[in-house]
C-alpha cells in the first residue's frame, strides 16, 4: 500500500503541546480550567491517534516529511503498526492517569501542580514523537526530549532524596542519549540514511565486528531507558516520584520507549536477517534473562511497595527484550504484547500502590496487614493484576508467557523456558505475600479504618483491571493488540 | 543597484563612524548615548540583513576601497562567510547596547559612559570589517582596532582586578599581534602582495619554503590566542570573571572571529589541499581542539563563580568551532560555522541572564542562587532554555551544531573526534544543570525581596532564548547560506 500523506501524526504531538502550554497560562488559580486542558489534550490525542487505526491495521502507513536536518535526514514522521501499537497504547492509558492525576494531586494536596500537569502533558507529545518518528534521528529529538521532560516530574517532591534521583535519572539517561546520537552518526556514516525499514537498512554495509560494536553502543544507549542490568539504577531511585508518574512513565512511557528504541534497532535497523547473520540476538537475550533473573530476586527483598513494582518492571521489560532477541515469530509478537498487557497490568498495581498511600499514607508492605478488609475494591483490583504478572490463564500475563515460550522452542533455546518459570515462580514469592497480608492477616490494634478512594481515583483503576482482564480472555478478536503484534510480526519477518 | 554595490563598506562605516560622533554625543546629550548606539546598530543590522540577501542571490561582491584595484588599493570581499558573519555581529551587538540600557547604569560609572559605547561600537565595526575584508594586512588592523576596544571593555568598570584582567589580556594580546604582523611580513617578503585572492595564487610554488611555513605557524598561533584556543585561553577566564556581562557576548563574537581569520588563512590564503594533506594543520587543530574541550569543561565543573564558569564554557564552545574547521570537510565547516552563530545566540543569552542576576542581587556564586528561578521566572527561564542548548538538548540550536560536528568526525572517519564532542556535552551536563537545579529546587540562604529583571534586558534575553529554539527547528534558514559558504572555502 502507498503511504499516505497526512498531518495527523503531528496533530497528535502537537494536541498535548498546545495544551501544555494553555496549562501554563491558565495556572494555579483557575485550576479546574487547567484540569479540563489535560483531559481535553488526552482525549483529543486519543481521537487523533485512533483515527489514523484503521488504515495502519490494514497495512497502510502515513507519512509526514518535515525540514531537513542534515542534507539526507529530515524530521518527519512515519505511522507503521508497531508505532501505532505504542502510540495507541500510551494515548488510551494517559486517558485513565489523567483522571487518576487530578484525583492523586488534589486529594495529598501537592504543590506545583501546574507544573506538574505541564511536565506530563510535554513527556505525553514526547512519548507519541518517539512513536510516530520516521527515523533514528526523529526518535532521539524527542528522546531526549522525554528525559527532559521528565526531569521535573521525577523531582516533584524537591526533597534531598528527590533532587538525588533526579540528578541519577539524568546522569544514566543523557549518557543513553549520547550512546543513542554515537550509535546513529555511525549508522548515517555507514548506509547515509537513517529511516526505518521492515527489513533493515544495515545489510551490506560496514564489517560484521563494526555492526557488532554499533549494536552494543545502541544497545547500552537505550538500554539505560529500557533498564535492562546494569543500567537500571535509575528506576528504582525515580520511585520516589508522585505515584501516578510512576504509573504512566515509569511503567508505560519512558522505560517502553527505551524498550521500543531497542526493538526499532533490531528489526528496522538491523533487520532480522542480519540480526541472525551476526548472532546478535543470544547475547542480548541472555541480558535480557540475567535481568529478568536478578530483577525478580531483587524485588523479593524490598519492602517499599512502590520500590518492588520497580523491580519487578526491570524483570519484566525484559520479557520484551528477551522476545523480540529470540528472533522467531512467536516470541516477537510476545515481546510486542507485552509492551501492552505490562503496562495495563503494571499501571493498575502502580494506581493500586498510590490509591492506599493516599488513603492511609503507607508506603510499606509490612504495614498493609489487612488492608484488603478495608479497601476491598483496591485490592482485588490489584490482586488481579498481579496474578496477570504471574501469568495464570485468563488473565493478559499468560498470553505473553505463552508466546513466549512458543517463540523459545522456536529457536531451540529451551533454557529461555526455564528463565520464564522459574520468573513466574519468583513473582509468586513477591506477590502472593502482599495479597496473602492484604486479606488474610489482621489488621494491628488500634489502627484507622480507611476505605476506597474516592472515584477519581477508584475509576481509573477498575478500569485498566478491565483492560487486563479482557486482554486475558479474549486476545484474539480484531483490533486487540495481539492482532496488531501479528501484523507487525509479519511485517518485519514474513 | 549601484547604491547596493556599496554595501559591504556600509555596514562597517555605520558603526565606525557612529563611534567618532560618540564623543561628542556624549559631551553634549548624555542620554541620548544609548539610543544612538541602537539606531547605529539597528540601520547597520539592516544593512547585514540586505547584505546577506544580495550575496546569496549574486554571489561574492568584491568592493574596492575608493576604486583602486588591488594590488594598490584595499579589497573586501563580501562573500558567503563574511555576509553571515556582519548579520551575526550586528544582530548579537544590537541586542546588546538594548540590553546596556539600563544594564551599566549599575556597572559602569557614569563618566565613562560614552566611552563604553565608544568602545562597543569600535569593535561591531572592526569585528564586521575584520570579517569582510579581503586584505591580509586590512585584516591585521581591524583586528588590531577590535583588540584595543576589548582590552579597554574588560576593565571599563575601572576596579582594580577587571585592570589587572585587561592588562593582562593586553599584554597576551599584544604578543598575538606581534605573531600576527609578524606572519604577515613572512608572507608578504614570499609573495609580494597582501592582497588574499592574490596570495592564493602565488602562494602554491613557494609552499617549501621556510618562509611560508614559518608564516603559516605565526598566523595559526596569532589567532589563536585571540580565539582563546586552549592552553593560549588563559586570558579569557579572568578578563570575563571581571567585566560587566555585556561585554563577554561581544568577546565572544570577537573569539568567533578569530576563528573566521583561521577559516580565511587556511582556506583562502592557503589552499585546502595544502593545510589538509600536505602539511595536515587541519588534523593538529582539530585535536587541540578536542583536548580543549575536555579541558575546558572540566575547568568549568570546578568553577563556583558563574562568570567564570561560563568564561570556561566559552573556551569550551569556541574550540567546537575550530574541531568543525579542523575536520576539514563541507560537513566539519558547516558546523563549525553553525556553531559560531548558536554559541554566541546561546552563551550571549546566558551572560545577558547572569547579567541580570547580578543586576537584581548582586550574587555571583552559584550556591546563592537558590531560589532565584522563582523570583525571576522568566530570566531563569531564558537561562534554563539556552542551558540546555549549550548541553545539546534538542530541539535546541545547540544539538544541530553538535550534531553536525560529530556526523562531519564520523563521516570523515575520526569517531574519535565525535566521542569527544558526545563526551563534552556529558560534561556540560554537569554543570549547567548544577545550576538549574539550584536556581530552582535550592533553598536561598536568606530572603531577599527582588523581582523580574527590567524589560530592556529581559527583551533581549527572551528573543535570544527564542532564537534557540527558532535555529534549532529552522537550521535550514542557515543552511542556506553555510552550504555556499563552505563550498566555497574548499572550492567544490
Amino acid at each position: 500500500m502507498e503511504p499516505v500523506h497526512s498531518i495527523r501524526p503531528v496533530l497528535a504531538i502537537l494536541a498535548s503541546l498546545i495544551c501544555a502550554a494553555l496549562i501554563v497560562i491558565t495556572g494555579e488559580r483557575r485550576r479546574n480550567l487547567r484540569e479540563f486542558w489535560t483531559l481535553f489534550a488526552s482525549l483529543s490525542k486519543y481521537i487523533i491517534v485512533a483515527s489514523m487505526f484503521p488504515l495502519v491495521y490494514h497495512g497502510g502507513v502515513y507519512e509526514f516529511v518535515g525540514h531537513t536536518i542534515v542534507p539526507g535526514i529530515e524530521l518527519s514522521f512515519r505511522v507503521d503498526a508497531f508505532g501505532m501499537f505504542f502510540a495507541f497504547l500510551a494515548s488510551m492509558l494517559w486517558i485513565p492517569t489523567s483522571i487518576y492525576s487530578i484525583g492523586y494531586v488534589r486529594s495529598l494536596h501537592e504543590h506545583a501542580q501546574t507544573r506538574y500537569f505541564f511536565a506530563f502533558a510535554v513527556c505525553m507529545s514526547s512519548v507519541i514523537g518517539i512513536a510516530f518518528a520516521a527515523n533514528l534521528i526523529t526518535l532521539y529529538i524527542f528522546y531526549e526530549m522525554l528525559t527532559m521532560a521528565t526531569f521535573p516530574l521525577v523531582i516533584h517532591k524537591e526533597t534531598p532524596e528527590a533532587l538525588c534521583a533526579g540528578k541519577k535519572y539524568l546522569a544514566y539517561t543523557l549518557t543513553g542519549g549520547a550512546f543513542i546520537l554515537l550509535g546513529t552518526a555511525i549508522t548515517y556514516v555507514l548506509t547515509g540514511t537513517l529511516a526505518f525499514a521492515d527489513h533493515g537498512i544495515l545489510m551490506d554495509h560496514g564489517t560484521p565486528e563494526m555492526l557488532r560494536a554499533l549494536f552494543v553502543i545502541f544497545v547500552i544507549g537505550f538500554g539505560v531507558k529500557a533498564a535492562i542490568m546494569p543500567l537500571h539504577g535509575w528506576l528504582p531511585s525515580a520511585m520516589v516520584a508522585p505515584t501516578p508518574v510512576s504509573a504512566l512513565l515509569h511503567a508505560v512511557a519512558v522505560v517502553k520507549a527505551g524498550v521500543f528504541g531497542l526493538i526499532r534497532v533490531v528489526y528496522y535497523i538491523y533487520g532480522v536477517d542480519l540480526m541472525r547473520e551476526l548472532g546478535l540476538g543470544l547475547p542480548l537475550a541472555v541480558a535480557a534473562s540475567i535481568t529478568i533473573i536478578v530483577g525478580s530476586v531483587l524485588a523479593l527483598k524490598q519492602d517499599n511497595l512502590k520500590k518492588l513494582l520497580a523491580y519487578s518492571t526491570v524483570s519484566q521489560l525484559s520479557y520484551i527484550v528477551l522476545g523480540a532477541a529470540l528472533l522467531t515469530p512467536s516470541a516477537t509478537a510476545g515481546g510486542i504484547i507485552h509492551i501492552a498487557n505490562q503496562a495495563f497490568m503494571k499501571i493498575t498495581l502502580f494506581f493500586c500502590a498510590g490509591a492506599i498511600f493516599v488513603q492511609t499514607g503507607k508506603k510499606n508492605i509490612s504495614e498493609m496487614n489487612g488492608i484488603g478488609k478495608t479497601m476491598p475494591l483496591t485490592m482485588i483490583c490489584f490482586s488481579i493484576a498481579a496474578t496477570g504478572m504471574i501469568g495464570v490463564p485468563l488473565l493478559c500475563g499468560f498470553i505473553t508467557k505463552w508466546y513466549l515460550c512458543v517463540g523459545a522452542l522456536e529457536a531451540g533455546y529451551l533454557i529461555f523456558i526455564g528463565v520464564l518459570l522459574v520468573s513466574a515462580l519468583l513473582n509468586v514469592a513477591y506477590f502472593f505475600p502482599i495479597i496473602y497480608n492484604a486479606f488474610f492477616m489482621e489488621p494491628e490494634k488500634g489502627a484507622k479504618m480507611h476505605n476506597d478512594p474516592n472515584w477519581w481515583i477508584l475509576l481509573p483503576i477498575v478500569i485498566c483491571t478491565l483492560g487486563v482482564v479482557i486482554l486475558g480472555v479474549t486476545p484474539s478478536v480484531p483490533y486487540t493488540p495481539l492482532r496488531l503484534a501479528t501484523i507487525i510480526v509479519q511485517q518485519v519477518l514474513g | 543597484m549601484s547604491a547596493l554595490r556599496h554595501l559591504p563598506i556600509i555596514v562597517i562605516l555605520i558603526p565606525l563612524t557612529a563611534a567618532y560622533i560618540m564623543p561628542l554625543v556624549g559631551y553634549k546629550w548624555k542620554r541620548l548615548c544609548n539610543s544612538f548606539a541602537v539606531i547605529a546598530l539597528l540601520l547597520s543590522f539592516l544593512g547585514s540583513i540586505a547584505l546577506a540577501r544580495l550575496v546569496l542571490i549574486n554571489g561574492p561582491i568584491h568592493y574596492y576601497m575608493a576604486g583602486f584595484r588591488p594590488p594598490w588599493g584595499i579589497e573586501l570581499v563580501a562573500d558567503y562567510l563574511g555576509a553571515y558573519m556582519c548579520a551575526v555581529i550586528s544582530f548579537i551587538t544590537l541586542l546588546v547596547a538594548l540590553y546596556s540600557r539600563e544594564y551599566i547604569t549599575k556597572e559602569v560609572p557614569e563618566p565613562r559612559r560614552p566611552q563604553y559605547y565608544t568602545l562597543f561600537l569600535l569593535l561591531t565595526g572592526s569585528m564586521m570589517g575584520a570579517s569582510v575584508t579581503g586584505d591580509l594586512f586590512n585584516l591585521f588592523v581591524f583586528f588590531e582596532i577590535l583588540s584595543i576596544s576589548s582590552y579597554a571593555l574588560m576593565s571599563i568598570s575601572g576596579e582594580g582586578k577587571a585592570l589587572l584582567a585587561g592588562y593582562k589580556y593586553l599584554l597576551i594580546g599584544a604578543i598575538a599581534s606581534s605573531f600576527v604582523l609578524l606572519g604577515i611580513g613572512h608572507l608578504y617578503i614570499s609573495a609580494g602582495t597582501l592582497n588574499m585572492a592574490d596570495m592564493f595564487v602565488r602562494l602554491p610554488p613557494l609552499y617549501s619554503s621556510w618562509t611560508v611555513l614559518a608564516a603559516l605557524a605565526l598566523l595559526i598561533v596569532g589567532f589563536s590566542i585571540k580565539t582563546a584556543l586552549f592552553p593560549l585561553h588563559v586570558w579569557l577566564p579572568d578578563a570575563y570573571t571581571n567585566a560587566p556581562c555585556s561585554v563577554p557576548v561581544l568577546s565572544t563574537l570577537v573569539i568567533k572571529v578569530g576563528a573566521v581569520a583561521i577559516i580565511r588563512l587556511l582556506f583562502n590564503i592557503f589552499r585546502p589541499s595544502f593545510v589538509i594533506e600536505t602539511i595536515p594543520m587541519t588534523a593538529a587543530l582539530s585535536y587541540m581542539a578536542a583536548i580543549a574541550i575536555i579541558v575546558a569543561s572540566l575547568f568549568a565543573i570546578s568553577q563556583r563563580d558563574i562568570k567564570r564558569m561560563l568564561a570556561y564554557s566559552s573556551v569550551c564552545h569556541v574550540a567546537y568551532v575550530i574541531l568543525g574547521i579542523g575536520i576539514g570537510t563541507e560537513l566539519g565547516l558547516t558546523g563549525g560555522m553553525l556553531h559560531i552563530i548558536n554559541h554566541a545566540i546561546t552563551k550571549g543569552c546566558l551572560f545577558l541572564c547572569t547579567g541580570a542576576i547580578i543586576y537584581k542581587t548582586g550574587v555571583r556564586n552559584i550556591r546563592e542562587f537558590g531560589g532565584l528561578g522563582r523570583k525571576m521566572p522568566a530570566t531563569m527561564g531564558a537561562f534554563t532554555l539556552a542551558a540546555l542548548s549549550m548541553v545539546g538538548i534538542p530541539p535546541t540550536n545547540g544539538f544541530i551544531s553538535k550534531f553536525y560536528i560529530a556526523l562531519a568526525a564520523m563521516t570523515a572517519g575520526r569517531p574519535v573526534l565525535a566521542i569527544v564532542i558526545l563526551l563534552s556535552s556529558l560534561l556540560n551536563a554537569i554543570y549547567f544543570i548544577r545550576v538549574i537545579n539550584i536556581t530552582y529546587f535550592g533553598i536561598p540562604e536568606e530572603e531577599i525581596e527582588i523581582d523580574e529583571a527590567p524589560l530592556t534586558m529581559l527583551y533581549p534575553m527572551l528573543i535570544l532564548a527564542a532564537c534557540c529554539l527558532i535555529f534549532g527547528f529552522g537550521a535550514e534558514i542557515l543552511l542556506t547560506i553555510l552550504k555556499p559558504a563552505a563550498q566555497a572555502l574548499l572550492g567544490v
